[in-house]
Formats: structure tokens, sequence, C-alpha cells
């Protein structure tokens, strides 16, 4: 009978049928909107509850803390051995946007380029560390780098994030060296260039935006890339990320207000680089590769 | 086999093939090799009993066993948030607009801070002395029971959102603006409102790429590990597989049972996002067929 009633609308049921939709509408667009504010709104104050705290010198049930000192992050500098446990961080960070570029610009021309057997094969290798989350090969890994000595040494730290950081640098830099004139190359050849004088000459200045996208990119990455260095690092070798889990991990031993000037330390280091970063790529690269070229 | 003698003949050589010769070798070196080197370490148990010994440890092991399901408890859930929010933001964002800027602009931050960070903030943040609980009270919604957000199953889930909303949402929003909107258009031109439009347009082109978020979003969630000792309780509730994995490796010094737990949890993933990209084959050959009527 109902299914009957609904098919037959009586007069005026349109209207009301537009004005339900339209309610819906907006309901549904409040649903939305509000979850996204409430989301952002909370991030910003638990962001802004360690950059407080970091200041306060007691804080304790109050809206605000009782005054105001910055002598946690003097404190916080000696306390943790930052500047060790930064230049640690520069160096596994420096060499592992380095060498990604060194190794994997030439092995995304090749894939770009080239044709050669194997090279879906190649491609799926290259993917697999991306898909499968760090923790899960980052333990035999670790396991691998104990037998042969490697774990604990600054360069075992430096390859152990090269894992993960490698083939996004392949999977950035590929559509970006396919899109280059293939009629450059034969130019170049035509004029006498091997393929080394034509990397150097003509693909690399042509190159120069693609890489320094996919290097900020793996730069930002690695800072954060917390699972891979904690498995691999001795007391000696912890980036900053590490070294703010550690303090983390052991509230209590020391103030909270320190910890907190130690995370303020982070994130500006991490944001200034993600400010830059977001001048030359689009925030949606920062999760996924470049996007899906127009089929 | 034969296939691959048949490919090597049959493709001309080019010598620029062989530049993908060092990265390669690296990750077979550093990411292949590991990963055997695990699953042989997994059959030579630390302390004999046959090869399967550690496996049966891990099903016998009420210490072990269980955190499988407490993973999962932890990660479906918060798939489901994130993909289920991110679907509707990422469609009520897909054309260019300075909101879009603004709002991709503020997810990539909880992103690249990391996990680590954001489980420091929420341990003041949802702390007893911290903002939210006084706001809380401010606004009168205690009603008597304490509500805790940190140390607990809730902690660790609101962190895996906080993190991974962000991620699904960007990774949805890169496949929603490759659709060509010209075919929504084309729909809206025939009569289609935003609801048809998302349903009879956007939604089968965007299986594949919804599929792609869930499996990642998925994995992600699954490989929880630092914001589950911050703002769990890694003893009891939250003790997950992760966890279980490295203190065998580096706290009791069992690199074979390790690799063991590391193995299961690889295995588990596979089965869950084998049986996603299943599930989208029916999701998606179902709308498409129906088109017409």
């Amino acid at each position: 009978m109902t299914s009957h009633r609904r098919n037959v609308p009586a007069p005026g049921a349109a209207a009301s049928q537009a004005g339900r939709a339209r309610l819906l509408d907006v309901l549904w667009k409040v649903f939305v909107w509000g979850g996204v504010t409430f989301l952002l709104l909370n991030v910003l104050l638990l962001i802004a509850t360690v950059g407080m705290n970091s200041i306060a010198t007691r804080w304790f049930g109050t809206p605000l803390p009782q005054g105001f000192t910055l002598h946690w992050y003097a404190q916080a500098w000696r306390d943790f051995q930052l500047s060790s446990v930064l230049w640690v961080t520069f160096e596994v960070v420096g060499s592992v946007v380095v060498l990604s570029l060194l190794l994997g610009v030439p092995a995304a021309y090749a894939l770009a380029r080239a044709q050669f057997p194997g090279k879906r094969l190649a491609m799926l290798v290259f993917l697999l560390p991306l898909m499968v989350p760090p923790v899960t090969y980052g333990i035999p890994m670790a396991t691998a780098m104990y037998q042969t000595g490697l774990a604990g040494t600054l360069p075992g730290v430096i390859l152990a994030n090269l894992v993960p950081a490698l083939p996004f640098v392949i999977l950035v830099m590929t559509p970006f060296i396919e899109q280059i004139d293939p009629n450059l190359e034969s130019a170049a050849r035509i004029f006498g260039a091997n393929t080394f004088r034509y990397f150097l000459y003509v693909l690399l200045p042509l190159l120069v935006p693609g890489m320094l996208a996919a290097g900020l990119l793996v730069l930002v990455r690695s800072i954060g890339m917390f699972e891979l260095t904690f498995f691999t690092a001795g007391p000696g070798t912890q980036t900053l990320v590490v070294a703010l889990y550690y303090a983390v991990f052991s509230t209590g031993v020391r103030a909270s207000q320190s910890i907190d000037a130690m995370a303020m330390i982070y994130m500006a280091i991490t944001l200034a680089w993600v400010l830059i970063a977001l001048r030359f790529v689009s925030p949606t690269q920062m999760v996924s590769r470049v996007k899906e070229p127009p089929r | 086999m034969s296939t691959l003698a048949a490919n090597l003949a049959k493709a001309p050589r080019d010598s620029r093939g062989w530049l993908v010769a060092p990265a390669l070798a690296f990750i077979v070196v550093l990411f292949l090799y590991p990963f055997a080197y695990g699953l042989v370490l997994s059959f030579q148990p630390m302390n004999g009993g046959g090869m399967f010994a550690n496996y049966l440890q891990f099903i016998r092991d009420l210490s072990l066993w269980p955190t499988v399901f407490i993973t999962l408890k932890l990660a479906v859930p918060a798939t489901v948030i994130n993909v289920g929010l991110a679907l509707p933001v990422a469609f009520a964002l897909r054309r260019k607009s300075p909101y879009q800027k603004f709002v991709t602009t503020l997810l990539v931050i909880p992103i690249t801070l990391g996990t680590v960070l954001v489980a420091d903030g929420m341990l003041s943040y949802f702390g007893p002395n911290g903002w939210f609980p006084q706001a809380l009270h401010a606004l009168h919604m205690y009603r008597g029971v304490e509500i805790r957000l940190t140390h607990n199953y809730w902690g660790v889930l609101i962190s895996l959102i906080i993190s991974g909303f962000p991620f699904a949402f960007l990774l949805m929003l890169s496949y929603i603006t490759g659709i060509d909107p010209t075919l929504a258009r084309a729909a809206a031109t025939l009569g289609a409102g935003p609801w048809q439009q998302f349903r009879q347009i956007y939604l089968p082109l965007l299986a594949p790429g919804l599929a792609m978020t869930a499996c990642l979003s998925f994995v992600q969630a699954y490989s929880v590990f630092p914001s589950a000792i911050l703002l769990g309780a890694p003893a009891g509730p939250t003790r997950v597989i992760s966890i279980a994995a490295s203190e065998a490796a580096f706290e009791s010094y069992d690199y074979s049972l390790a690799s063991t737990i590391a193995i299961v949890m690889g295995f588990v993933q596979l089965i869950v996002v084998a049986a996603m990209l299943n599930a989208k084959r029916y999701f998606y050959s179902g709308p498409v067929s129906g088109g017409k009527g």
C-alpha cells in the first residue's frame, strides 16, 4: 500500500519534497563542515597546548598557566643534548636526501625511457617498500643489521631511512621525466653527446624542479620517520623524533615543560620545511605520488 | 620461467636500462633480503623444538595471539571512520577553491608532525588538567562520570584518527580531482542533483581509488606503534602486534620469534587488503550495470 501511495504524489508534494531535499542538503553540509572544523580545532588546540606548556612556569588545572618563562628551552637543550641530536638528524636527513636523489634519478630515467627485460618486476620491487608499513619490514631489517653490525651506527640509520625514500623519489621522478620531450635526447645525440654528457648538460637542468620537489618531500618525510630510526639507532645515533619519543616515554623523569620545549623545537624545524616544501609541491603529494596522469 | 626467457630473447637491448641497477640492488639488499632472511629465521627457533615451534608458540601464547585481534579492533574502526569522513569532505572540496587550499594545508600539518608529537600533545590536551576536560567541565558535560581519553583504547583510536584522517583525505582528494568534472556537469544538465551525481558518476569512477585509500589507511592503522605505547595501555588493552614484535626483538633478543610475529603481521595485512580489493569488484560492478535503469 505504502509503495503505491509513494508513486502517486499529492498536489503540493513536489514543493515539500524540494524543501525536504534542501533541508537534507543543509544538514549534510553542517555535518561535514562541523566534523572537519571540530577535528581541525582540536588539532590546533592540541598544538597550542604544547606551545603554551613549553613557556609555562606552573600550569595545573587552570585555563592559563600562572606565569611565563623561556628557561625550559635552555633546560631542554642541555637535558636532551639537543645539539648532538640535531647534528645527527641533519647528517641522517641530508645523506638520505642526497643518496636517494643520486640513486633514484638514474633509475627513474631508465624506467621512464628505456625498454628492458624485467621492467615490470623492477617497478613492483620499487612499489613494495611504499606499500608495506615500516614496522613490518623494520623488524626483519633491524635483525639483519644487528647480525652484520650495521645497527646502531650512523650508516645503518641512513641506509634504513633510504629504504622508503628511494622508491618515493623514483615514483615522483618517473612521470616527471616521461613528460620531457624525447627529441631533446635525439638532438643531443646528433651533436655527439653520450648518455653521461646528455644527462649532465641537457637532462639535469630540466630536472631541477622535479628533483627539488622530490628532495623536499623526502626531507619532510625523513625528519618525521620514527619507526625505522627507532629500530636501528643506538644511543649516539638518535634523531630528533626518536629522542622526543624517549623523552615522552619516560615522562616524570623530566619536567613536562622541558619535553614540550623539545617538541616545539621539533615542530618548528618540521613546519619550516613543510612551509618551504608547500611552495613547490601540492599537499596531496605529501601522502601519495604525483597525480595520476590523465587517461 | 619460460615467459621470462622469452621476454629476455624478445626485448630489445637498451643499455640505458642498466641505470636502474644501483637502485634495484639497494632495494634487493636492504628490503627483499631482510624479508627473506626473516622468513628463514622464523623457521629456526632460538629455543629449538622443530621448524614451526615459533608459529605454534604464537598460536598458544596468551601474550601473542590476542594481539592480532587487539590490533584489528583498533585498525578496523579507525579505517572506517577515516575513509568514511574523508570521502564526503574530499567530495565537498573537489573543485579548486581557496577553501580547498586552506583545508589541505592545515591537514598536512598533523601528518608531517608525526605520531610521536601528536601523542605528546594529546597527553597534555586530553590529560586530567588539559584544556579538553576543562572545556567539558565548563560546559557541564561531565555528569559525574570521568571521561578518560589517554592511556586507554580511546586515546590510541583518537590518535589514529588525527594522523589517519588527513592521510585518507589527501589521498581521496588526489583521486577525486583526477575525475573529469565535465562528466558530472553533463549529468547535471540531465537533471541529476548533487546526491545523484555522487552516487551515479563519482562513486563508480572512484571505486578503485576508494579501495586503495581504504587499504593504505588500514595498513597504516594496523601497524600503529608509538602512539599505542605512549597513549595506550601497552601492557593490556592496546598491546598491539607491533609492540609484541618489538618486545621480542629488542627486549628478549629473540630475533627468530620477532621475525615470526612480523611475518604473521604482514600476512594478516595481506589477507585484509586482498579481501578489500575483492570487495571492490562487487561494489564496482553494481552501479555500472544498474546505471541504465
